[in-house]
């Protein structure tokens, strides 16, 4: 090979330098941090999935719509977070789709996200008959991922009366629940306190199936 | 306890993990650098590759050595892509298309990670580790190896001899990368992170519809992104999305990743020249920027400025809850100080000022702490400057570690500073006054202008978060946007290596007592005031124009 200039040398190094990388850190490596993974992690390695009555219905960490066919939020349930993760070309997909995770990107002073934000505002306060004054910033405005699975307690404490008349529970008793999900701070300062929307439902449901509901 | 209150309090846990780290890792990036032993395995790798390691290169060679790694890089991860549907794993996604494999070659071996695609659907399993995870260690190893070359410029003298590339870069890549990415992917998929080789399936949701949950190496890939400085998300949310950042301490361990090396490295040059205080120095002009950016994004998304922010009491708009506002923030500083460019929220939803700092963060050159390897040869450049601007004050040959500044080294010093400007306001200016680049915009009015600097200003400095209502999937963005990374990431270290090589020959000059302290709270200070003058004077026009004009609008 020394016949051949030295760029050329140079060329067929790097290539060979990456073929060894590509097999070293591109291969090797993910397949066995997989495999430890899978072996020593295998609930969150496979993505936290959540269980009802035996059946997996997703998981812990992506949100899923609580809706009718039709896009209409079902009452009975706590209601996520605005989201953007739809497939523009399915007219039936209204949120949560782990396939097309998207935020918005609207800026703060486009008109569009003002009338987003008032639309939204005036559904939730019809909805669950609470003041505009009193909704939280994350129940009118799209996450990030558009599949965050959680809303802020504020955000529970203003959908509680309506799904407590849904499901015939007493108020208090659908209070508690979410008090029992609401996680706080991690290390009391990491992040920011949450519900967990999909827990929380799935422990309605068992509530309410408990009751007779 | 407040919102605000534990926010600072995340950042000072931060703080301290990170202090703690200074000493030892910085020494031991040193003592990689400078050992005669070869590993076994290392000794392997040269020989597969055909690898003389005992080779001393000059400057030249050092770069047209990195050139080549990096040209047959994009070349490889171009051909990755567009064969991908015929390869294994393909999961049935289609061949990437040509202008979308251009851009994202050239961002992923820039170290940019700038991403016109999203990930879960457009990337196979096997495009995704064997050409995206490869980059994101060979692009950050390669930052560094350009970092050790320049720092031997300055240790060594009347030599025109900078190093090994191949040493450097397998070094880099299998004693500090490698490690700490096992132990830091296993770490995150304890936590949530997914890490499974499982094709997208679909499950019935608690109310009867239908979901499909993702899956792929993701951890793995996670956290090299983080550690290298890449940013290139597995999803399209990168790491705002669950899958990829599941909870509030993977959040701050990954901001913890993103910032580890660019902040130790200072030591690592201390330890190198044999004077911490000269590494101290140049880390206090780091902190102090970066603190003052996490500080100011902190309030002004606090203030949550903007008519739509106000009538939603806050701008939760491109936040995950489970952040909040102080998580946000400072992500958003880090990732934009550090040339890293993973967000956990999404930039163009910021406040017009809180967003003005992030584009600031990156026009700084992404020198405090910057990208991995880059931000050090890139604050030892305006380090050289200021000595230079004090130099002139008084009549006086400057000095920098030992060595002289002369009319040499200075031409080099500002061929590096200006690159990068005049690729990002030329490139910007293009797109606003071709019909192609205006087409692409999103956002009305002074934000639409700010998107299309964010974009230039992003993948000029090498960093790849986004002002993503822009719309770059578009072919100008792609085209012009993958010419204006690879120029101002490897002209650039041309320049840097050049420099060592021109400060390597030089023998050192002894101390005196005109030489300028750069160990003192004054060069910080001079330290800190030419990098904001030069660069506000640089981008000052374009920032008043664009987010300034909705700021106060």
């Amino acid at each position: 090979m020394n016949h051949l200039p030295v760029i050329v040398r140079q060329h067929i190094a790097a290539f060979r330098a990456l073929l060894v990388f590509t097999v070293l850190l591109g291969l090797i490596y993910p397949a066995v941090m997989v495999g430890v993974s899978q072996l020593a992690f295998h609930h969150q390695a496979n993505g936290s999935l959540v269980s009802s009555n035996g059946r997996v219905v997703g998981s812990g960490l992506l949100c899923q719509e609580f809706a009718d066919a039709n896009g209409n939020p079902l009452p009975q349930y706590f209601q996520p977070r605005p989201s953007d993760a739809v497939n523009a070309a399915d007219k039936t997909d209204y949120g949560c789709d782990p396939g097309f995770s998207a935020a918005s990107n609207l800026g703060p002073d486009n008109p569009a996200e003002v009338q987003l934000v008032r639309q939204r505002q005036q559904a939730i306060a019809a909805f669950d008959h609470v003041a505009v004054s009193q909704l939280p910033p994350d129940a009118v405005t799209a996450s990030a991922s558009g599949l965050d699975p959680d809303i802020s307690p504020q955000n529970a404490a203003i959908q509680v009366s309506r799904v407590a008349a849904a499901r015939q529970l007493p108020v208090s008793t659908v209070k508690a629940l979410v008090a029992q999900f609401t996680r706080g701070r991690t290390l009391g300062i990491l992040g920011e306190p949450t519900v967990n929307v999909l827990k929380l439902n799935i422990a309605l449901d068992q509530l309410s199936a408990r009751s007779g509901g | 306890m407040s919102s605000a209150v534990a926010g600072w309090l995340q950042f000072a846990l931060l703080f301290v993990a990170l202090a703690a780290c200074y000493v030892p890792l910085g020494n031991y990036m040193a003592r990689i650098f400078t050992s005669k032993e070869h590993w076994r395995v290392e000794r392997a790798v040269y020989k597969l590759c055909g690898i003389d390691p005992e080779a001393d290169m000059r400057w030249g060679v050092y770069a047209r050595s990195v050139l080549a790694f990096s040209v047959v890089s994009v070349l490889f991860l171009y051909l990755l892509e567009r064969t991908q549907h015929w390869l294994p794993l393909s999961a049935g996604m289609a061949n990437v298309s040509p202008t979308t494999a251009w851009n994202t070659a050239a961002s992923f071996t820039t170290n940019t990670n700038w991403q016109n695609y999203s990930g879960e659907s457009t990337m196979s399993y096997l495009t995704q580790m064997g050409g995206l995870t490869v980059q994101n260690f060979a692009s950050a190893a390669v930052g560094l190896a350009v970092a050790i070359a320049v720092v031997r410029g300055f240790i060594r003298s009347r030599t025109d001899k900078l190093g090994n590339f191949w040493v450097d870069l397998v070094r880099g890549t299998f004693r500090l990368l490698l490690p700490i990415v096992v132990i830091g992917t296993i770490i995150l998929v304890a936590s949530g992170v997914i890490e499974n080789f499982a094709a997208f399936h679909t499950v019935t949701t608690l109310a009867g519809g239908h979901q499909v949950i993702p899956g792929g190496p993701v951890a793995s890939q996670e956290v090299i992104k983080e550690l290298g400085n890449n940013g290139g998300g597995f999803f399209n949310a990168n790491s705002a999305h669950p899958f990829e950042n599941p909870n509030p301490f993977t959040n701050i361990f990954e901001i913890f990743l993103l910032l580890l090396v660019p902040f130790c490295l200072p030591r690592t040059f201390g330890k190198l020249v044999g004077d911490n205080k000269q590494g101290y120095a140049l880390l206090a002009v780091m902190v102090i920027i970066w603190a003052a950016a996490v500080g100011g994004i902190s309030f002004f998304e606090m203030q949550h400025a903007g008519a739509a922010a106000q009538l939603a009491h806050g701008a939760a708009e491109g936040t995950e809850t489970r952040f909040g506002t102080p998580g946000c923030s400072l992500f958003a500083a880090s990732t934009t100080v550090t040339s890293t460019g993973a967000v956990n929220c999404f930039h163009d939803s910021l406040t017009p000022f809180g967003g003005a700092i992030t584009l600031g963060d990156m026009a700084l050159g992404e020198i405090t702490p910057g990208g991995i390897g880059s931000g050090l040869y890139g604050i030892l450049i305006l380090a050289i400057v200021t000595v230079f601007v004090a130099g002139l004050m008084v009549g006086r040959t400057p000095e920098y570690i030992g060595k002289k500044i002369r009319p040499a080294e200075m031409k080099y010093a500002a061929l590096y500073f200006l690159t990068t400007p005049l690729l990002v306001l030329g490139a910007a200016g293009l797109s606003i006054g071709v019909k192609a680049g205006q087409a692409a915009i999103f956002n009305p009015g002074p934000h639409g202008l700010t998107e299309v600097m964010y974009a230039f200003a992003s993948m000029g400095n090498n960093n790849g978060s986004a002002f993503a209502g822009l719309g770059t999937a578009a072919t100008w963005y792609q085209v012009t946007g993958g010419i204006v990374m690879l120029l101002s990431r490897f002209a650039p270290e041309i320049f840097a290596l050049g420099l060592a090589g021109s400060l390597a020959r030089q023998a050192p000059v002894p101390q005196s007592a005109g030489t300028l302290d750069t160990r003192t709270p004054l060069f910080v200070g001079m330290l800190v005031g030419v990098i904001l003058i030069l660069v506000g004077l640089t981008y000052f026009p374009a920032l008043a124009l664009g987010p300034f004009a909705e700021g106060l609008h």
